[in-house]
């Protein structure tokens, strides 16, 4: 099981991981990858994308997929 | 419909001109509605120096695909144009452009504020301003 994790803007600068490949088998979901990639409980204010699309934090994830967790957007 | 998201300066109507004459033909549309945003120089309470502004390279574009896809089949529009900038900026760059044509004035008011809205609240583009004393993340955009 493979899973690229990315992590952008503030959340990427405080801790300190750009992206991650995660060989874990037991990543099921969207909250085990931040946990297997960042070793913390997960923050509040998140936002988490599967394959660069919104989902919600206990949506599945698998082989191959790439998970980004990032702060509130500030476009525009 | 174009999407792009620029690493460099642009002119909002200088691009809006030039789409307008190669992707519009004349007498096809009754309205356009258009919507720059700049950089200013101050934010709560700040003077703001300079500007970064980060995206997420890929879903960002797509993002702002959906959104205008959406705006143009709930209103019915003719076309749309969505510029965004990356990286460094000072203050009085353009940030975004938004265009939208239409028949009438209703569904271009209305798409190019929906645009707007759905972009400032889920594009993913983060904002670093640079103080005279350090830099600091725009945790949240203005509500309007």
């Amino acid at each position: 099981m493979s899973i690229s994790v990315k992590f952008f803007a503030s959340l990427r600068e405080r801790i300190g991981i750009d992206s991650r490949e995660l060989e874990a088998a037991d990543v099921n979901t969207v909250s085990d990858a931040w946990l297997a990639a960042t070793g913390k409980t997960m923050e509040d204010n998140i936002l988490f994308a599967v394959n660069q699309k919104y989902v919600a934090v206990d949506s599945p994830v698998s082989d191959g997929d790439e998970v980004a967790f990032f702060p509130p957007v500030t476009g525009g | 419909m174009l999407i792009e998201v620029r690493d460099e300066a642009f002119d909002p109507w200088q691009e809006l001109k030039d789409y307008e004459r190669k992707c519009l033909t004349k007498g096809s549309f009754g309205a356009s509605a258009n919507f720059v945003g700049t950089m200013r120089d101050f934010n709560e309470g700040n003077t703001v120096t300079s500007m970064t502004l980060e995206h997420y390279p890929g879903m960002t574009e797509q993002h702002l695909q959906t959104i205008a896809d959406q705006a143009t089949q709930t209103h019915n529009l003719l076309d749309v144009l969505i510029l965004h900038r990356v990286g460094p900026l000072q203050p009085g760059d353009p940030i975004v452009l938004v265009a939208v044509w239409s028949a009438h004035r209703a569904a271009a008011f209305n798409a190019c504020r929906e645009i707007m809205e759905n972009l400032k609240s889920k594009a993913p583009f983060w904002k670093k301003e640079n103080l005279a004393d350090g830099e600091r993340w725009v945790e949240s955009n203005t509500p309007g």
